[in-house]
């Protein structure tokens, strides 16, 4: 409970003392390139073989004679759309993201570059954090829906090469009883786990005080922490909104 | 000038600083000196902010520090410039952008007057035509200068080293506090370092304010210390056998 109590107030400092809206603005578009461009390639992969693998596994286990092979794009569909490139990929982002930003804040706390920011009067946790997190909600969702993109796409090329199910079967699948509500609740999962993901791996490396094995485990602790409240996020998003 | 009256620090039931008053005087180097645990670092963060005391205040120049809003805060760390003991250059930013770094933040001059502020500090901290390096590139003595130049860069009235010459050789350790010494008279800033190297206490300690054990012990200068009777500071001046032999 102390912990979550100076997270809480380590968000609202994140709101005070903010500096001129170019500076933000500058540092946002390099967060972005970091966060979201730089994931493009490691999403892209776990996504293209989530759906393949998804194909395959759900053509094993659950096309026989009764069932028709379109069910297999249908389940592809609304398993990428409500769980796979959300929850999946904001795993895989707490990986590779989460753990950046705290070895690079945990890194700037101990050798005191921190501290300098504040020296000079500047607010740290809003100039370095802030950023972070605004560039995390910019670029995650748009992941998301490269994710589920190439996510279908791979579950098409493997579908389709293996012989399970043809291409006709598979788009007439992905068309049958569309529910437009997922894609909505896809984004509203999105922002949530990137908000997560940035402030939780932000307030890990922010805190960071020692040497070099106090930052590999801020970034451990943050890549930890935030899988845990990406899964309770997920079950609570679940209940409420479908 | 900076004055400290009765600062006192604990951290959980250990008390750091044992109630601390003096005053730094402007224009002139002031030395606070003591062996390793003895709250000297604890000291310099307080002054500049980075933690708060317990007890006590510290004036900037008259203006209340440890107990005003965060406006008046912020407005006088702005006028404070720093030089940390690992020299806290940022990582990302080359040394140009390191040294305009304060004035981007602060100022609104344009990028040309910026560029000639950065080149001016640069040589006066003896540094030429090294605007495009890295830190990672920098030697440990050039990225104190680097560290010297970004804290004078935004017409600090206040300067704070910790340790500058901490890991360096003694020939760059020496320039490090002549230019330290220079800098202080040139600019005319109420300097304050934190150290315990004795080449700095003989060479530039105008005022030196000694701490044992959290307390004030003794204050004086780079004279007055070698004919010091107290004990405690005759065990750290003369620890070593050249001060012993000069003694």
């Amino acid at each position: 409970m102390k912990n979550f109590g100076k997270y809480i107030l380590f968000l609202v400092s994140l709101l005070e003392r903010r500096e001129k809206l170019k500076t933000y603005i500058n540092l946002t578009i390099n967060e972005s390139i970091k966060i979201g461009y730089d994931s493009l390639f490691i999403v892209s992969i776990v996504s293209i073989f989530m759906g393949a693998v998804t194909t395959i596994q759900t053509a094993f286990n659950l096309v026989g004679p009764l069932i028709p092979n379109y069910v297999i794009s249908l389940v592809v569909r609304d398993m990428t759309l409500l769980e796979l490139s959300p929850t999946i990929i904001a795993i895989v982002f707490a990986g590779k993201v989460g753990s950046n930003i705290a070895g690079e804040l945990g890194t700037m706390r101990i050798t005191e570059q921190i501290d300098a920011l504040e020296v000079m009067g500047i607010n740290s946790s809003s100039y370095l954090v802030l950023p972070k997190i605004i560039a995390a909600l910019l670029m995650f969702p748009i992941l998301v829906i490269i994710s589920a993109t190439l996510a279908i796409f791979g579950g098409y090329t493997a579908g389709v090469l293996t012989d399970v199910i043809t291409g006709q079967e598979y788009i007439y699948g992905l068309r049958y009883e569309f529910n437009p509500f997922n894609i909505p609740f896809a984004m509203v999962k999105s922002y949530v786990f990137a908000f997560i993901v940035a402030s939780i791996s932000s307030f890990q490396g922010y805190y960071t005080s020692g040497g070099a094995l106090e930052v590999g485990k801020s970034s451990t602790n943050a890549v930890t922490n935030s899988c845990i409240a990406i899964l309770v996020a997920d079950y609570v998003l679940a209940q409420i909104l479908l | 000038m900076i004055e400290i009256e009765n600062i006192s620090k604990s951290f959980q039931d250990k008390k750091v600083l044992h109630s601390i008053s003096g005053k730094f005087e402007k224009g002139k180097t002031n030395l606070i000196i003591g062996a390793s645990g003895t709250g000297k670092s604890v000291l310099l963060k307080c002054l500049v902010g980075l933690l708060n005391p317990d007890k006590g205040s510290v004036l900037f120049d008259g203006r209340p520090f440890t107990e005003s809003d965060k406006s008046t805060t912020t407005q006088i760390r702005r006028e404070i410039g720093m030089l940390f003991q690992g020299s806290a250059l940022f990582d990302s930013k080359n040394v140009e952008e390191n040294i305009k770094f304060p004035l981007d933040m602060l100022t609104e001059l344009t990028e040309n007057e910026k560029i000639e502020k950065v080149n001016h500090c640069l040589n006066l901290v003896g540094l030429d035509k090294i605007n495009f390096k890295m830190p990672s590139e920098l030697s440990g003595g050039m990225k104190k200068r680097v560290g010297i130049a970004r804290a004078i860069v935004n017409d600090s009235k206040y300067l704070f080293c910790d340790e500058p010459n901490s890991g360096l050789d003694p020939l760059t350790a020496i320039k490090i506090d002549d230019l330290i010494l220079e800098l202080t008279q040139k600019l005319d800033t109420t300097t304050i370092v934190v150290t315990h190297d004795m080449n700095s206490v003989i060479e530039i300690g105008e005022y030196i304010m000694f701490l044992h054990n959290g307390k004030k012990i003794w204050e004086g200068n780079n004279k007055e210390i070698l004919k010091t009777k107290i004990k405690e500071l005759n065990d750290f001046v003369f620890s070593n056998k050249l001060m012993k032999k000069i003694r």
